[in-house]
This record gives structure tokens, C-alpha cells and sequence, in this order.
């Protein structure tokens, strides 16, 4: 048999291929098709039944029924929460992982054993270990609760604000605890950072806060930017998270006009809605690079 | 005065004490807070029902009281259901890591066409939410009859699309990148093929990135419950299911006896209980999980 005779470049392409062949068909099969089928789906009603999958196309009909059911009016209203949450909470982590990856990133000894302690919630906080955590009182509510904290948020702004301001405080702590792996981030980027730069800083006679601003924030500009978007990722997929619950036990719902092609629509709903929060913290915080060059991550 | 100057001055490169003091009082203060829920559990999880009433017991109970633990662990039937959430566990995160290992290879050292498209798809499939693809997987898994077997979690494992695998794909990717070429070109000069110098050469050279995505792959499909739940159904018994069932579970076994009520130091001893497993791995080998971010250059240049 002759040996086939390639060239380098078709070769190389077949390799990479090779390589990245399992990825390809995972992709078609269990991404692109389903993604697919979610957009026909949420044009349709979707039953499953003994004998099969019904799936009846009609029309805009899902999408209607989130303004005329009483599921809906429920969808909508927890989705309108959860984003007035959302947008709290990031920042505050965003916020809080800077401080403490500024705070770990100094020449103390014991860093190691804090950055541990940082990182520790990373590795318990599943949905049902937080919502017990919360619902025991270990969430933190007990805290600003006796300094009557919530009370004067209550008093001083109108319902509308004021709750998401108090539900995130009630669980602060666990807010907190979803910033383990932005801090390391920030703090890998910090520590690539030349110590030097800050000593000739200290020379021409700036002080902590000026470095702050001046040289520490504008470095970690693409991990903010990358952090953002981790951060909203991982609270919009979050096991506990009340819309995607509501996402799922509509699945289930045996109502008329209710159901798998329902719950299908309410998730494009909640993606249009996550990808607009996305798209809006791309165009604040987007890399300056990224005109030129996509975006790094 | 020199002393008292030298407080607050420092040379440069160095912290003056004062702003070490400061440093670590915000660092424990910060860290107390942070760790409050868990103090909290493991101080709760120990009172007996008397101590939990006291108004006096505040943090350190009257008595070591083991009695919840008893009670959780025999709610929770603990070894059998340890044993479950394990299969459900680590045999993904052991695919996904190496399937994610193999993918994050080609990306990094192959040039092919599309390239530049399909990795920005990589990164796609980490945005795009679970929920609107979830559904239609669930009616193809329910066609094919994989509904409530662990495959349902495994295969798209398999496939490079488990549970946050472009994180993973990207962690090799960066690390195989910074693997010099000339080694690769080296081997092939004598006669190696594609494959045994990626098994042969690559792998044994990217142990970290190995370790740390395993790791983060076992912490992360151990904690995740929501689609988990939806593949597997709430039969499936695994320590989080049992978790999130648990006041339900525990009135079905007492309800006989009048005498036991469920209360709070019993369920956080039932939280503890299900983190217990991550929490030894955790501590055992940490340096791997903090390190490993930093080490295998995930934060990307």
C-alpha cells in the first residue's frame, strides 16, 4: 500500500481535528440540537405522554401566556427580583474580592492560611447546604438585625428599593461566599504585577490610597471585566437560584398552557435577560484591547 | 520619637508595623465574619436541645452532645449514600478532566482552520445558562431512556460539554500553551506520532493542571443539584438530594416517637454531614486548589 502523501498544513489541520473531534460532536449533539430544538420548543406545546413526545407548534402562544397566566405573573415577578438582586450583588463582590485580594496580596505572614479560609466556601456551598445555612440563621441576618440596620433602610426608603437592599443584607455573608475563586483570580493577577513599581510609587512619595487607584485598580481592569461576567454567571446558574426553580417546576406543571414548551420559553426569557446584563458590563468594562483583538479571558 | 516614627514609616519594599496591624485586624476580623456560618454550624450542631433553648449557651455548648450526628447520619444513611453521590461524582469529573485535557491540547497546539471560531464557541457554552438547552436535553434523554441513570451525567461529560468544561478546556488550553513547542517538535523529529507525544511527553509535564482541574471538577459536580436532580430524579439518593428532602426524610423515620423532634442543631449536623466529604479533601490537599489558579494560568494573558 502507498503511504498518502499530505502536506504539513493539511496534516496539521487533521490532528487538530482529531483532537478537538469528541468536543465538535458533543457540541452538535448536546448543545447546538438542543438549543435548536429550545427555540422550536418554545413555539410549541410539549407534552410528554405514555405513548411518546407531543409536540403541537403554536405559535407565539408560550410567550402570551407569561402576561395572561398566573404562572407567568410569578415567573415575572421573580425574575424582576432576582434582578434587582443580581445587580446588587455583583458589585459587592466584585467590590469585596478586590479588598481581599488587595489585603492577601501584602508581605504578612500567614497568607496561606487566610487565602485558604477565602477560598473555603468554593468547596461546600451547594444549593441545599446554603438554603439550610439560611434558613438555620447562619446566613448573617442575625447581625444587622441587632443594630438595627434593616429597620432604617425600612423606615428611609420607599418598599420598592428597599427590599432587594435588605434581602441582600439579611444574607450578606453568603453573598460573600461566592467570591472565592474571583479573589484568587485577582490575586494571581496582582501578584503578576512587579513589585518594583510600587516601591518607585513609594519613592516619589505616594501614598497607599494614590497606589490603590492608580496602579493596583487599573491592572486588574480585565479581571474585573472577567470577573463580572464569572460572578453573573455563577449566581444566574446557581442551584438555589428562585427563577431557574421556577423554570423547572413549570416543566412539570400538567396545567393547559403550561408545561415543557412553557418553561422553554421562560428560559429565553431569563437568556435574553442574562445576556442583556452581560452585554451592558461588556460595553462598560470591556478590555481596551478588545476594539483591536477579542477580548481575553 | 525615632521609634515612634518608625511605626508609621517604613522602608520602602517593607510594611510599617502599624499598617500590619491594620492588615491583620481587618484580615481576621474579615475572616471571622466570613467563616461565621460555619462556626456557627459546627457550635450549633453539638448543643442538645436543652443547650439550644438556653439563652445562655451562646457559642460553647454545656456539653459536647453527639446525639444530632447520631440522628443525621442514620436520616442521611450515610456510608450507602456517600457511596452514591461518589458515582455520581467522581467518575464525571474523572472523564471530564481527561476528556477536557484531550480538547484543551488541539486548541493549544494545533493550528487548524476555524480555529479562532470554534474556541470563541469554547467560551460560548460557559455563557449560554443551563436552562435553555436543559429541557430538550431532558425529553432526548428521556427518547433514549437515560433518565434517572447516572449516564445522563456522564455522556455530556464524555463530550467535553459537563458541568463548566470550557473552564476546564481553557485551564489545559493555558497550560499547554506554556509548555515550550521545540519539545514537541523535537520528539516528532524522532518519529514520535501526534498521540504518543501528547500521552507520553505532554501529559507527565502537566500534572498540576491535572490535579487542579479534577479537583474543582469533583467540588463542583458534588455540589451541583439542579440538573443533577432533573436527570437523576429525586430517587436518586445522594447526599445533597437527602439534604435538601432532609426535614421530610426525618419526620417519616420518627414519626413514631413522639419524643424526638426535629431541630436545628439536628439539621446543621446534617449539613456538616454532607460537606464533611469535600471539606477532609479540601484540607488534605488544598495547596492543589488555591495554587493550582494560579499555576495553571487561568486568569489567562
Amino acid at each position: 500500500m502507498r503511504k498518502v502523501r499530505v502536506s504539513r498544513k493539511v496534516r496539521e489541520n487533521l490532528i487538530g481535528y482529531s483532537f478537538i473531534s469528541i468536543w465538535i460532536i458533543g457540541l452538535l449533539v448536546f448543545m447546538i440540537y438542543p438549543l435548536l430544538m429550545s427555540i422550536y420548543y418554545s413555539f410549541s406545546d410539549v407534552r410528554i405522554l405514555g405513548t411518546g413526545i407531543s409536540v403541537e407548534f403554536h405559535g407565539f402562544t408560550n410567550f402570551t401566556n407569561l402576561f395572561k397566566l398566573e404562572e407567568g405573573f410569578v415567573f415575572i415577578e421573580l425574575l424582576i427580583s432576582f434582578v434587582k438582586e443580581l445587580v446588587l450583588q455583583v458589585p459587592i463582590i466584585i467590590i469585596f474580592s478586590v479588598l481581599i485580594a488587595v489585603l492577601l496580596n501584602q508581605k504578612i505572614k500567614g497568607r496561606g492560611f487566610f487565602r485558604s479560609i477565602f477560598f473555603l466556601p468554593v468547596i461546600i456551598a451547594s444549593g441545599p447546604v446554603i438554603s439550610e445555612l439560611i434558613s438555620q440563621g447562619a446566613g448573617g441576618a442575625n447581625v444587622f438585625e441587632t443594630y438595627g440596620f434593616i429597620q432604617i433602610i425600612e423606615q428611609s426608603l420607599n418598599p420598592q428599593i428597599a427590599e432587594p437592599i435588605i434581602n441582600v443584607f439579611s444574607q450578606i455573608i453568603i453573598i460573600f461566599w461566592f467570591s472565592g475563586v474571583q479573589i484568587l483570580i485577582f490575586l494571581a493577577g496582582l501578584q503578576k504585577v512587579d513589585g518594583q513599581i510600587y516601591e518607585a510609587a513609594k519613592v516619589d512619595g505616594a501614598g497607599a490610597w494614590e497606589t490603590f487607584w492608580k496602579i493596583t485598580l487599573p491592572t486588574l481592569r480585565n479581571l474585573i471585566f472577567v470577573n463580572f461576567i464569572y460572578t453573573i454567571v455563577l449566581l444566574s446558574t446557581f442551584s438555589d437560584n428562585i427563577v431557574i426553580q421556577s423554570i423547572k417546576s413549570n416543566m412539570f406543571n400538567q396545567r393547559p398552557g403550561t408545561g415543557y414548551g412553557f418553561a422553554t420559553a421562560m428560559s429565553w426569557v431569563y437568556f435574553l435577560v442574562i445576556m442583556t446584563l452581560i452585554g451592558i458590563v461588556v460595553i462598560i468594562f470591556r478590555p481596551s484591547d478588545m476594539k483591536t483583538k477579542r477580548g481575553r479571558r | 520619637m525615632n521609634k515612634f516614627k518608625k511605626l508609621f514609616k517604613s522602608r520602602i519594599g517593607e510594611l510599617s508595623t502599624f499598617s500590619k496591624v491594620v492588615i491583620y485586624t481587618l484580615l481576621i476580623s474579615i475572616g471571622f465574619v466570613y467563616l461565621y456560618p460555619i462556626l456557627f454550624m459546627i457550635s450549633n450542631s453539638m448543643k442538645s436541645q436543652q443547650d439550644l433553648i438556653n439563652p445562655m449557651v451562646n457559642w460553647i455548648p454545656m456539653n459536647l452532645y453527639f446525639g444530632n450526628y447520631e440522628k443525621a447520619f442514620k436520616v442521611l444513611n450515610y456510608f450507602p449514600t456517600l457511596f452514591e453521590s461518589m458515582l455520581i461524582t467522581v467518575l464525571p469529573a474523572l472523564i471530564q478532566t481527561a476528556v477536557t485535557s484531550f480538547i484543551g491540547y488541539g486548541f493549544a497546539k494545533y493550528d487548524f482552520k476555524f480555529k479562532k471560531t470554534l474556541f470563541v464557541l469554547v467560551l460560548m457554552t460557559f455563557v449560554i445558562p443551563v436552562q435553555v438547552y436543559m429541557i430538550p436535553r431532558y425529553v432526548m434523554f428521556f427518547e433514549f431512556n437515560l433518565l434517572e441513570n447516572p449516564l445522563a451525567i456522564i455522556l455530556p461529560a464524555l463530550f467535553g460539554q459537563g458541568l463548566n468544561s470550557a473552564i476546564f478546556i481553557l485551564i489545559f488550553y493555558q497550560f499547554f500553551r506554556m509548555i515550550p513547542k521545540s519539545i514537541n517538535e523535537a520528539a516528532e523529529i524522532d518519529g514520535a506520532g501526534p498521540y504518543y507525544i501528547f500521552f507520553k511527553i505532554n501529559v507527565p509535564l502537566a500534572v498540576p493542571a491535572f490535579i487542579t482541574s479534577f479537583l474543582f471538577s469533583l467540588v463542583w459536580y458534588f455540589n451541583e443539584t439542579y440538573i443533577a436532580s432533573l436527570f437523576l430524579g429525586a430517587k436518586y439518593s445522594n447526599l445533597q438530594f437527602k439534604l435538601a428532602s432532609f426535614v421530610s426524610e426525618f419526620e417519616a423515620m420518627y414519626s413514631s416517637e413522639q419524643l424526638i423532634m426535629i431541630n436545628e442543631g439536628i439539621r446543621l449536623a446534617a449539613t456538616l454531614l454532607t460537606i464533611l466529604p469535600m471539606l477532609i479533601v479540601y484540607f488534605t490537599i488544598q495547596r492543589w486548589f488555591v495554587e493550582g489558579v494560579e499555576k495553571t494560568g487561568v486568569t489567562g494573558e
